[in-house]
């Protein structure tokens, strides 16, 4: 039980999100803790991804969104007034499909220290193998790093991914279905990757798989319809759900 | 009944694959008829000599600087203003009047005859700007006429871009014009080479806007005044030489000249085309 | 609760919104172009209009400008462009949509390999080539076939325009036809229609506002085509009277004359510029008429 005393790393409150018209978030009101994995899930079209996408602004990408309420990162609101690369940086994001970009694997990974500023090339190369190492790529790849990373395997091209995004150096991992795209030995190794990372990453990862939230997360959010209807200790809410239409959906999918 | 199908279904296909021989078999008449009698006529001295008919000179070379000098500029105007349109188009513009307004002169340009740029260029760029029949009053005559050219097709490429990549960097802290510059460009860039040698065809094939801007002088130009200079380009030559000369040799030759020109470019076009589709394929 | 959908402002971002001005000044260039064109011809075009008289000019069939009492009447051009225009859509637009079948339905993998680039360097092959080819072929060829005195004329012109507009109606036709869904067709063939049926008599009707658009920008092609022209159609502004007149259609009139013309005289072809561009607009006109209902 000690989970429950740490600390609150992202606050949510009253968190509204409208498309337009759709209301696809409705008065979402959530803490997500400092070192834990967090998983979110819910039917498709629940409002998950969407969710994860607000904690960086990802949003702000799409044409007719409007947010109101209030998230907190470390206490600082990020929905107002907020630089919003900044945000992204501290806030790093793995998608559902492997996204490398056509350059080489080592391009890959040195892209967002470039963007940021880092020129050395010692320096470069450093984080390039550590942020290798932390995602568990760097003993298959380290041959060949001046390869185009379209040329690896799915699996390797979203460790890729991990890699990329961690050498940002995030204190927060998003992950939106990061292993849906992937074979199952793929998937456990990703699994096994957000078991290590979460000594120094906060992790919220989107899931339709209802074994990887039970085996890799600490706390699950349940969310329907833009609601997010029951959030708690993932054993809890797996073995000891209070709301019913969790209960259904858990149990529907295990059936 | 089933006869008359039968028979109906056949006349049909049957006129399909004459129009199609048809239109492949007036190609190959064209190009064989042109080139078998231009080739004899093309030799090392013609491309490197000097044109005078006073001193019986029908060399090219003054009409191969000219047409180059007159790609060259009219490239390094168009393409970085079609280019940066086509990236205001496809990642920063919102749909409403302006956009809209920017598409209708988009396909406007693209109507608008040649003979049109032509006044347009005399009476804009040689007699307002004070540009006088000049490499510059064409390449800018030229440069509005390729923009549509370029937009349409540099949008295509960057529209092809696998959006993930956008997301992918903007999600690591990058900002929009990083975005832009490292992942979303490069992975255009055999779109928009596509669109530069779609528009060096267009200037080298262009008569009519021309010769009434860039004029039709067949000298090479002082070095000191390569843009202020009158030149003529290629198909001006092949105009004037048929219409005007009647020496249907040098025609011939110069027509050859521009067509070997334009399947080189289409030949190189398609290549880009083919290296889109493959990555596509992989990503 | 309030709002925050605006994205938020920072020092470093200002950089970034000089860059996105350039490019959307960029795209304002291409409004200003057409703005500037517009605006320049029917200047310098519509004076010489007023001064001669719109009845005179337009219908006039008279067209001296080097008389000591000239006549600027562009009815000979007018009817020389659009009798030259429908000619060149008459032959080869169904030349055109037929090819189009083939690489959209037919062809095989071969057959497309070699039609493709075809249509492709038929669209790239400057005009002035097609002017020459036509003076050096199909010119002597009328003339000595058809007895004609000089072979140049309407005829010659039609052949080498109708050759011109080929590419355009192949490219946007096979683009319709492609577009056409699957299901269509699909349905049509369960039924028990044969190939060739169904071609035409479901996924043609299906591609129809496409293939006009085709014929429209044909017409806009063939219109405006210039040096093809000058090269094969006798440069005399006569009312055509039959298919074998030497004519002078617009276009030509004005490349022709431009390279001698004096100031009066210069401002008249402008003039005939502007009747041209009136064409033309009308002609686009049409086509987004088209083109907003293929999309819908």
């Amino acid at each position: 039980m000690q989970k429950e005393i740490s600390k609150k790393k992202i606050v949510v409150k009253d968190l509204n999100l409208f498309y337009g018209e759709f209301h696809a978030l409705k008065a979402i009101n959530m803490d997500i803790y400092e070192g834990e994995v967090t998983a979110l899930i819910g039917p498709s079209g629940c409002g998950k991804s969407t969710f994860l996408k607000t904690l960086n602004r990802m949003n702000d990408l799409v044409e007719h969104v409007r947010v109101t309420g209030s998230i907190t990162l470390d206490g600082n609101e990020i929905l107002s007034d907020v630089d919003v690369v900044a945000l992204r940086k501290r806030v790093g994001m793995v998608f559902q499909k492997p996204n490398p970009f056509p350059m080489s694997i080592y391009d890959n990974v040195a892209y967002g220290p470039r963007i940021h500023g880092i020129k050395k090339k010692s320096q470069l190369d450093e984080i390039v193998e550590k942020s290798l190492r932390a995602a568990a790529l760097w003993d298959e790849v380290s041959d060949r790093l001046s390869k185009s990373a379209l040329g690896i395997s799915g699996g390797q091209q979203q460790r890729l991914c991990i890699a990329r995004t961690l050498a940002t150096e995030p204190e927060v991992l998003l992950m939106d279905e990061p292993t849906s795209a992937l074979d199952p030995i793929s998937t456990s190794k990703i699994e096994e990757l957000c078991e290590t990372l979460k000594k120094n990453y906060t992790i919220v990862i989107v899931t339709h798989n209802m074994q990887q939230a039970g085996r890799i997360s600490d706390r699950t959010a349940f969310f329907l319809l833009g609601e997010l209807v029951e959030y708690d200790l993932t054993e809890r809410i797996f073995h000891r759900p209070r709301n019913e239409k969790t209960e259904r959906y858990i149990t529907g999918r295990f059936g | 009944m089933r006869r008359r199908r039968k028979m109906k279904d056949w006349i049909l296909k049957s006129l399909i694959w004459f129009c199609s021989l048809l239109t492949v078999l007036f190609l190959v008449w064209m190009i064989l008829y042109i080139v078998s009698r231009g080739l004899p006529g093309i030799n090392w001295a013609f491309i490197t000599t000097p044109y005078n008919l006073f001193r019986n000179q029908t060399g090219i070379l003054p009409m191969i600087v000219g047409t180059l000098l007159l790609i060259v500029t009219t490239l390094a105007v168009a393409v970085p203003i079609g280019v940066a349109a086509a990236i205001y188009l496809t990642e920063y513009a919102r749909q409403g009047r302006v956009v809209r307004m920017i598409r209708f002169a988009t396909e406007s340009l693209a109507g608008i005859p040649s003979i049109i740029y032509g006044l347009f260029g005399y009476i804009f760029f040689k007699n307002t700007l004070h540009l006088g029949f000049s490499v510059l009053a064409g390449a800018l005559t030229l440069s509005i006429m390729v923009l549509p050219t370029i937009v349409r097709t540099t949008e295509e490429a960057l529209l092809s871009v696998n959006p993930s990549y956008r997301e992918g960097s903007l999600a690591l802290g990058a900002t929009r014009l990083q975005t832009l510059f490292k992942v979303i460009l490069p992975s255009a860039i055999p779109g928009i080479a596509t669109a530069v040698i779609l528009s060096m065809g267009r200037v080298i094939g262009e008569t009519a806007a021309v010769i009434y801007t860039a004029g039709s002088v067949a000298k090479i130009p002082a070095v000191d005044r390569l843009l202020t200079s009158s030149v003529r380009t290629l198909s001006v030559h092949l105009y004037m030489v048929a219409l005007e000369e009647a020496d249907f040799v040098s025609a011939f030759a110069t027509a050859t000249i521009l067509m070997i020109i334009i399947a080189l470019l289409n030949l190189l076009a398609n290549r880009f085309a083919r290296k889109i589709t493959d990555r596509q394929g992989m990503a | 609760m309030k709002d925050v959908s605006v994205i938020s402002q920072r020092k470093g971002l200002s950089y970034e919104k000089a860059i996105e001005s350039v490019f959307f000044i960029s795209a304002l260039l291409m409004v200003l172009s057409v703005v500037l064109i517009f605006i320049y011809i029917f200047m310098e075009g519509v004076p010489p209009i007023l001064k001669i008289g719109l009845g005179p000019f337009i219908l006039g069939t008279q067209w001296t400008p080097t008389y000591t009492t000239p006549q600027y009447g562009i009815l000979p051009m007018i009817m020389a462009s659009l009798i030259g225009m429908m000619g060149a859509i008459l032959v080869g637009v169904p030349i055109g949509i037929f090819t189009a079948i083939m690489l959209a339905e037919i062809a095989p993998r071969p057959v497309t390999r070699i039609l493709k680039p075809a249509i492709e360097l038929l669209a790239g092959i400057p005009s002035v080539v097609y002017g020459f080819f036509g003076l050096t072929v199909i010119v002597p060829f009328i003339r000595v076939q058809l007895k004609s005195p000089t072979g140049t004329g309407l005829l010659a012109m039609i052949i080498i325009l109708a050759i011109m507009v080929i590419p355009t109606i192949v490219n946007i036709t096979e683009n319709s036809l492609r577009a056409v869904p699957k299901e269509y067709k699909e349905g049509s063939l369960a039924l028990g229609a044969s190939q060739i049926e169904t071609i035409f008599k479901v996924t043609l009707p299906a591609a129809k506002s496409g293939i006009l658009a085709s014929v429209v920008l044909g017409m806009g092609r063939a219109i405006g085509e210039t040096m093809a022209v000058i090269m094969v159609c006798g440069n005399i502004p006569k009312m055509p009277q039959s298919l074998l007149s030497t004519v002078s259609p617009m276009t030509a009139t004005i490349a022709k004359d431009m390279s001698y013309a004096g100031p009066f005289h210069r401002s008249a072809l402008f003039g005939i510029g502007v009747v041209l561009f009136v064409f033309i607009i009308l002609l686009n006109l049409v086509l987004n008429l088209l083109v907003r209902k293929a999309s819908r």
